[in-house]
């Protein structure tokens, strides 16, 4: 079981502040459990949205959103009103969000933050894909984890030791940060690298151990 | 002027300044410092001191900096968030300045497992942009990272890194953006040795307006061997060595590959100094400081401008 806690709206309709139309995705799976992205969850953020003037295009519930080939089997089903949003908001856990991001080529926003696993991770074990640091980051970054997936967890990332696309580490580590620049690119928001994000809350997260603010 | 930084004042001056590197001893034994600093002392206008480089344990940053300080040099503080986290930095900011050291650079750090202990927890609390905002606020609004105020300042003059051959390089401008932005008074870059993808670099610089912005030191450095030279090309991550620079040690007896290194040297940091936009280079003859006098002086850039310092 993934706990995640939904984030904000407030900070919700930040990340939506460019779009007017975007796409629902909720999680039958952990979330569901923590109330924070199952069917209800869904029809209130649905309304939420809506009474905050955006457009949702479409819902779409998915057993797990942990397990890649199950998202892109179901999303497929709803391929035009995918298309016609500008982004998608996934309310599900930081897996369930990286694995939305790698089968759609539009911004996947986080809707919730993951604070705990709980002792199990999700489906999709190729890699660290979250480290339940309870301030999801997924916003800026394309839908790639610099948390899980940078060896510095940086938040302005590349460091000076990234190369072809390898991190200075290994040649076997992904640069996270290279990662996350050819997604955005892809995407035409490399703007949302362009600004500085601020020092992170850890106090939210279990790396800081037993975390304060839970 | 933001510090009291000797290297400010030349810089703001107008004058191509030259900033050196010393390293540490793995030892607590000062004189290692002292030897050292009598190659750079009236050679560069100020000498940065790594902090634990390539991961390895070495005397503090700010304590060498302080023993260079009494051998006359204008010390650099290096910063990394590798081992300290927002709490840590901050006090030593506050100390650094309270001891009289004027220059900081902010790095986010080379990462644990490439030293001697490879099986410590790396911090990064903090990444290098978001140190250098912390230590402009600290100076600048006099707050600290949580808001809290302060009632003395620590008046320093802030540096950051940047490295025009690491990958993507078009994204590394953004980056040095994102530096500028976030306070960085003064950059200093990776070693040169592909002087035509620098200038490429320097060019989308200028387009961004970036160089009048920041004060911007070409990093420099003389190749002692080829086996050296080869050990760069190949294992460093982010370094840029192009074959004609190995081609040119190779072409001269083993025993002249020294002074062949520091000519060539001197040959690039005339080929820099061509470059609108370069405010003045930072040589880092690591492990080999005895050289400094004699690349400074065959580049000419001896005497080095005398300014007031309070």
């Amino acid at each position: 079981m993934l706990t995640t806690e939904q984030k904000p709206l407030e900070q919700l309709l930040e990340y939506l502040d460019r779009e007017k139309s975007v796409f629902l995705i909720g999680c039958r799976g952990c979330a569901e459990g923590c109330h924070t992205g199952g069917e209800q969850e869904v029809l209130d953020m649905k309304q939420r949205l809506e009474e905050a003037g955006k457009t949702i295009t479409g819902t779409s519930l998915i057993d797990f959103m942990c397990n890649e080939s199950l998202v892109r089997m179901t999303l497929q089903a709803h391929e035009d009103a995918i298309l016609s949003a500008e982004s998608l908001l996934a309310l599900c856990c930081g897996i369930g969000v990286q694995a939305t991001s790698s089968v759609v080529d539009k911004i996947v926003h986080p809707g919730c933050n993951t604070v705990s696993m709980g002792g199990r991770h999700g489906e999709w074990r190729e890699g660290e894909r979250c480290m339940e640091c309870g301030d999801c980051v997924l916003e800026f970054t394309g839908g790639i984890c610099p948390i899980a997936r940078c060896s510095k967890m940086l938040l302005n990332g590349p460091c000076g030791g990234s190369s072809d696309g390898k991190c200075e580490v290994s040649p076997d580590v992904p640069c996270a940060w290279q990662l996350i620049i050819e997604r955005l690119t892809k995407l035409g928001r490399l703007d949302k690298l362009e600004r500085i994000v601020a020092p992170k809350d850890w106090s939210v997260s279990l790396m800081s151990g037993a975390a304060s603010k839970r | 002027m933001k510090s009291n930084s000797k290297l400010e004042k030349i810089l703001e001056g107008g004058h191509f300044a030259i900033t050196g590197e010393l390293g540490p001893p793995a030892s607590a034994n000062p004189e290692v410092i002292r030897k050292k600093a009598k190659y750079l002392r009236g050679n560069v206008d100020a000498v940065n001191v790594t902090d634990g480089q390539t991961a390895v344990a070495r005397m503090a940053s700010w304590a060498a900096c302080l023993l260079g300080k009494e051998e006359g040099l204008e010390p650099t503080v290096q910063m990394t968030c590798r081992d300290r986290n927002r709490i840590a930095l901050q006090m030593d900011v506050l100390g650094i300045a309270a001891l009289g050291i004027n220059n900081l650079l902010c790095l986010t750090g080379d990462h644990q497992v490439f030293g001697n202990h490879p099986t410590a927890k790396g911090v990064y609390d903090l990444d290098s942009i978001q140190l250098i905002k912390m230590v402009k606020d600290m100076r600048d609004e006099k707050k600290f990272q949580c808001g809290d105020d302060m009632d003395v300042e620590p008046r320093l003059f802030i540096g950051a890194a940047a490295n025009p051959f690491a990958d993507p390089f078009e994204f590394r401008v953004v980056r040095l953006a994102n530096k500028v932005a976030a306070g960085a008074d003064f950059i200093q870059t990776q070693i040169i040795y592909n002087v035509e993808k620098f200038a490429q670099w320097m060019e989308a610089v200028r387009d961004r307006g970036l160089d009048r912005k920041v004060k911007i030191l070409a990093g420099v450095a003389p190749i002692k061997s080829v086996g050296a030279a080869r050990y760069m090309q190949t294992k460093v991550p982010g370094m840029d060595v192009p074959e004609a620079v190995i081609e040119r040690l190779k072409g001269v007896p083993k025993e002249d590959v020294p002074k062949e290194g520091i000519r060539q040297c001197v040959d690039i940091i005339n080929q820099i100094r061509e470059i609108k936009g370069v405010a003045g280079i930072h040589l880092m003859a690591i492990e080999w400081e005895e050289v400094v006098p004699e690349i400074v002086e065959q580049a000419g850039l001896l005497p080095r401008p005398q300014v007031y310092q309070a």
